[in-house]
């Protein structure tokens, strides 16, 4: 056998092998993974959908207009889509082992990427993620609060408006790009009032080699379209009267910069102190705009504090943001505490204000992870 | 390529399927696919259902490679793509079973977990696949051939998970305990298979 029909021969069998195999799989798909009409009960019976079975149940609710919070873009790796399945639910996945605690497996709740709709199920999803929606929007104004901080203002287009608390937060969707080959989600404190419902302004750190930010740093214009899905969370201001304590650091100041606007707005003349830790003055942002609501406002204080060692010319507070709170707090009782920020810093500050006296659930906090 | 139609056929196959399962032991005496056999065979009820699907994918595999080998690749002379061919063979029925088992079996499917889809790369697969062209066999003799190989790997496993059962309430010194121990018997259950060696001459 020569050459050329040696090389025609072989390319011909190996494609056609290649074809049979495919033919035989998706034809074995269309019969065998197809599993029909099933139906999802949510809430005991406050929605039914009806779907199609066969796909992963957080993709299925998706495409309901439900969406249950995701990072990873359901491969099993962030643990965020977990959803309470109380009835139909199939064994539990190896992948989901290790996502679960045993407390969470006794009470039936599932990874909701790993488990496929194969059959009718009823599942339970906190109210508020009924609110819970799509967006696309345009950057309307993007601007650099710092030289790694940058503020994205976006206005809402499909919905046009958006309905959330202070303190809330959305899910920003990276598309894909480079060695991305699928679009993710990143979570960010809105940090616009709601008032403004039109809008939705979110503050962005650059986190190196981060997927979504590096695209926000580096790919993202005024003018572009973004999706965008929430509001999600529980982090808010409690109910009552009570004496504030505030701690944030960095791009932590998001969802008290919304909520102090909403304050404002509202009249709200809850005392409260803002514990701002950043390390030197370039890492500072919006000092003019709370020294001006601070003259507004006569029960809110701002303190922002710097720690680190060669900063000239500063007169205001120095030291890690745990020493400023240490020596500002005299006493804790009666009062809550908010935080915001890296978890290295939530934990050292829930550490210091239990110590001054804030008993545990009376602290709240969003952790950046 | 030997007739299997001739007179003493039945034996002919009897021999390929005794020696495929017991003297010549895919795992105990090539060493092929050892990385689910430790895995997978801490489990008796798992062991069993690898072993059944492995059984199953090497048997219809090894028929229909033998057949793409007798019909295909050898007339034409291109005995050189077996390697890959091969390959496409083996992966496109394990996601074929893979579908099937989820449908049949949800408890099967999720004891087997990633173990399903590894039996793509299960080397005694393939193993079995290249040693059946190496002896020249056909398409009934692939058959019996990768039906004794999976069998054979079946008895392994469920040997070995029968003895890790009991494993459970011994005493091991703590360095040997998991891979260590489960090792050393292979090793000694191989010594016992190479008894049966000589029984039977394929």
């Amino acid at each position: 056998m020569d050459g050329v029909s040696f090389v025609l021969t072989s390319t011909v069998v190996v494609a056609a092998t290649c074809l049979a195999s495919a033919v035989v799989l998706l034809i074995a798909e269309r019969y065998l993974a197809n599993y029909g009409p099933c139906t999802i009960d949510i809430n005991q019976g406050s929605k039914k959908l009806e779907v199609r079975g066969g796909k992963p149940l957080l993709a299925t609710l998706m495409q309901q207009q439900i969406f249950i919070p995701s990072a990873c873009g359901g491969r099993g790796t962030c643990a965020y889509c977990k959803v309470k399945i109380t009835d139909g639910a199939p064994p539990i996945a190896p992948t989901e082992l290790t996502l679960l605690t045993d407390e969470e497996q006794q009470k039936n709740v599932r990874i909701s990427c790993q488990v496929k709709v194969r059959n009718d199920l009823a599942i339970e999803i906190p109210e508020a993620l009924f609110r819970v929606k799509q967006f696309t929007g345009v950057v309307e104004r993007m601007r650099d609060l710092t030289h790694d901080i940058r503020e994205l203002r976006i206005r809402l287009v499909e919905p046009a408006a958006i309905e959330f608390t202070p303190g809330q937060y959305v899910q920003l969707e990276a598309p894909a790009y480079g060695d991305n080959p699928e679009p993710v989600y990143r979570a960010y404190s809105i940090s616009s009032p709601p008032s403004d419902k039109g809008h939705v302004e979110l503050i962005i750190r650059l986190v190196p080699n981060g997927i979504c930010t590096t695209w926000v740093f580096t790919m993202l214009k005024e003018g572009d379209e973004v999706r965008f899905n929430g509001p999600y969370g529980e982090f808010r201001l409690a109910e009552g009267d009570a004496e504030m304590v505030w701690i944030a650091g960095g791009s932590g100041m998001a969802p008290f910069w919304g909520m102090t606007r909403h304050m404002r707005e509202h009249n709200v003349q809850r005392p409260c102190t803002y514990f701002f830790g950043a390390v030197a003055q370039r890492d500072l942002f919006f000092t003019d705009e709370f020294h001006d609501l601070e003259k507004a406002m006569p029960g809110f204080r701002f303190v922002p504090a710097l720690s680190g060692a060669e900063n000239d010319g500063w007169t205001g507070e120095k030291g890690l943001i745990t020493q400023v709170v240490e020596r500002h707090l005299k006493d804790g009782s009666g009062k809550e505490g908010y935080l915001c920020g890296s978890s290295g810093m939530i934990d050292a500050s829930v550490k210091i204000l239990k110590a001054k006296g804030i008993p545990e659930d009376r602290i709240f906090y969003d952790k950046f992870t | 390529m030997t007739d299997p139609s001739h007179a003493g056929g039945a034996a002919h196959l009897l021999v390929i399927l005794v020696s495929a399962a017991l003297t010549d032991n895919i795992l105990l005496t090539r060493f092929l696919g050892m990385c689910s056999f430790l895995a997978i065979s801490r489990q008796m009820k798992a062991s069993v259902g690898l072993g059944l699907a492995v059984t199953f994918v090497t048997t219809i595999t090894c028929a229909i490679n033998a057949a793409l080998y007798v019909w295909v690749l050898r007339p034409y002379g291109l005995e050189s793509l077996q390697l890959i061919l091969f390959i496409v063979v083996i992966a496109a029925f394990v996601q074929f079973m893979e579908m099937l088992i989820e449908r049949l079996s949800l408890g099967l499917y999720y004891a087997l977990g990633i173990f399903l889809p590894l039996i793509t790369v299960n080397c005694a697969v393939l193993g079995a696949a290249l040693f059946m062209t190496n002896r020249n066999y056909g398409v009934t003799e692939g058959l019996v051939f990768g039906f004794g190989s999976g069998f054979g790997w079946m008895l392994a496993i469920v040997l070995m998970a029968g003895i890790r059962e009991r494993l459970k309430t011994a005493r091991i010194p703590p360095a040997l305990e998991g891979p260590g121990i489960t090792l050393i018997i292979a090793g000694i259950i191989a010594l016992g298979f190479v008894g049966f060696s000589g029984m039977v001459q394929p």
